[in-house]
């Protein structure tokens, strides 16, 4: 008895059954779940057990298909382009441009407390800026750069892109500052006394050493991306589609069937993704 | 010290620009709500009032928004509670690697990377299925802890990469049981770390959507009950209940760093004993 209580396997699954409960039951059922309904058939009240492939055969049929992952790959490519970009220079400025600890810390939370809010409230907080009669356009004709509003501030791929990137810089931020903080120091002395300019310490040095927390950064920002409906329902006033928007319609029209074939197929899009860029990183080794 | 470089002043205004970005908006909405009666969604204000502050005490004006907010915040709390212990008991089981270790790990990953849609559209088949009744005290809460738990283990993978064995050592030396061990050793030194893993267990839940939309049943929480409102309600009532929801989350993510940095002190004041035994 004490020998079975000893062995790794028992204590290690006795501490995290909890978790393999929870994940069994609502993350491994609800995906077997979706797998077995997208081969059922549905009526306009009810869905019917059965084996059918006509889900998948209108899904692959449709053109509307294509179009909508090709826009959530467009959505998925522009996001990670900018919340890269930024993410990387603020990260870059945190880590090695502030030079107190204290300060550090501080600045790196006003960047985190807005992820700890409500995604929906800082959608909403666009709107008067956006809009038609917006801060944006008031100022713009009030500069004189244009004579009358823009039409595509609001409602649109702009707002929905710029929104993705208000929401998930913050993704990019927090694993970029992190591998950038472990960054030996003597590193850069040693390229700046070998005569590299800041520029060069900075893409031959750095950039290599960062590119763990890049990897990081992007799994989240384009899963997160990828698997959104609300944001570009929201943004975009219903007038832009994506992947999750083509789950949610169905869902709403109760064609569940319907919903749970797009729904497969979007997660195998989301675990390919994924796939190829673990090639790319050890999550476990950078925890 | 030495000079800055040019680079320093043009990163600090890109970062001042950043941050601006950052709370910009909010900072916005709330100004506009105190918005006079008659004012609308945008600038110009027309009078500065409390006005719609208190149009969310009034029923009829929004529907059950302090219904959906208690909701939210015992789901929060019972997210938050159910968040760390798992953590803690998942964080000190992967310290060893037992047999279907890296499967569980990658399942970790696998809840953190889903689509949200799809738990949701996974849990309400389920329990339509089995014939149970959707609510956001059962399906909601297991569909967002599927949300929250990862946060919680990475933090605490990250904390146990770092925790040093000695101390685990001198407490079996000295003869402490594994359990005395985990409970006057390990939590103690873990315990800033819970803070971390606390607030992201509330704050994830209180503002979840994508997971609940399918899940709370028919008693919506607070977020689901904003995002109904976004498409019927046309007045600045909606900035000041933003404006609201926003300053409770501030007051907790402010109480959590409040005390982190009281148990930072109290760790300096009191400081090592080593030495000073009996």
């Amino acid at each position: 008895m004490d020998r079975i209580l000893k062995s790794r396997n028992v204590m290690g699954w006795a501490q995290a059954s909890p978790l393999a409960l929870i994940l069994f039951g609502f993350l491994v059922l609800p995906i077997l779940t979706i797998t077995v309904v997208s081969f059922w058939r549905a009526t306009e009240f009810s869905i019917i057990p059965a084996f059918s492939l006509e889900n998948y055969a209108f899904l692959f049929g449709s053109d509307v298909t294509y179009r909508v992952f090709f826009a959530t790959f467009k959505y998925a490519a522009i996001t990670w382009a900018l919340t890269l970009g930024i993410g990387f220079t603020v990260a870059f400025y945190l880590a090695f441009h502030i030079r107190s600890q204290t300060m550090q810390i501080a600045l790196f939370l006003l960047c985190t407390i807005p992820f700890w809010t409500s995604n929906i409230i800082r959608m909403i907080s666009w709107i008067p800026f956006l809009g038609r009669n917006g801060i944006a356009n008031q100022t713009l004709i009030s500069w004189g750069v244009i004579d009358e509003p823009l039409e595509w501030l609001l409602y649109s791929d702009f707002s929905v892109i710029l929104a993705f990137v208000h929401l998930y810089t913050l993704f990019m931020v927090v694993p970029i500052f992190n591998t950038m903080m472990r960054i030996d120091r003597s590193l850069l002395e040693a390229a700046r006394d070998a005569g590299a300019s800041g520029f060069q310490t900075l893409v031959h040095v750095i950039f290599p050493l960062t590119k763990p927390g890049i990897m990081i950064g992007t799994i989240f920002v384009v899963t997160l991306v990828m698997g959104d409906f609300i944001t570009v329902r929201f943004m975009s006033g219903s007038q832009k589609a994506n992947v999750g928007r083509l789950i949610s319609n169905d869902i709403a029209l109760l064609q569940y069937p319907s919903a749970a074939a797009t729904s497969v197929v979007l997660l195998c899009t989301v675990l390919l993704t994924i796939a190829i860029l673990l090639r790319f990183v050890d999550i476990r080794k950078e925890l | 010290m030495e000079q800055r470089p040019r680079s320093f002043y043009i990163l600090t205004v890109f970062f001042a620009l950043f941050i601006l970005f950052l709370y910009g908006p909010t900072l916005t909405i709330g100004i506009l709500s105190f918005q006079g009666p008659q004012g609308g969604l945008t600038f110009p204000m027309n009078g500065v009032s409390m006005h719609w502050f208190f149009d969310l005490f009034e029923q009829q004006a929004v529907g059950d928004i302090w219904g959906a907010f208690r909701r939210s915040l015992a789901l929060g709390l019972m997210v938050m509670v159910t968040t760390v212990v798992i953590s803690v008991m998942g964080g000190l089981a992967f310290r060893k690697r037992f047999r279907g270790s890296g499967a569980l790990f990658y399942l970790i990953i696998a809840s953190l990377v889903i689509p949200s849609i799809l738990i949701s559209l996974g849990v309400g088949l389920i329990f339509n299925q089995l014939g149970f009744k959707i609510h956001w005290a059962t399906s909601g809460f297991g569909s967002q802890l599927t949300w929250t738990l990862p946060f919680g283990l990475l933090i605490m993978f990250a904390v146990f990469n770092r925790f040093d064995k000695s101390y685990e050592e001198a407490a079996r030396d000295q003869g402490a049981t594994p359990w005395q061990t985990i409970r006057y050793v390990v939590l103690p030194i873990i315990a800033p770390s819970l803070i971390g893993v606390a607030l992201f267990g509330f704050t994830l839940s209180y503002d979840e959507f994508a997971r609940t939309l399918l899940t709370a049943g028919s008693y919506n929480t607070l977020p689901l009950e904003i995002f109904g409102m976004t498409t019927n309600v046309t007045t600045p009532v909606i900035y000041a209940l933003g404006t609201l929801t926003t300053l409770f989350s501030l007051v907790i993510i402010g109480a959590c760093m409040l005390a982190l940095m009281v148990m930072a002190r109290r760790r300096a004041r009191h400081g090592s004993d080593a030495g000073r035994g009996v």
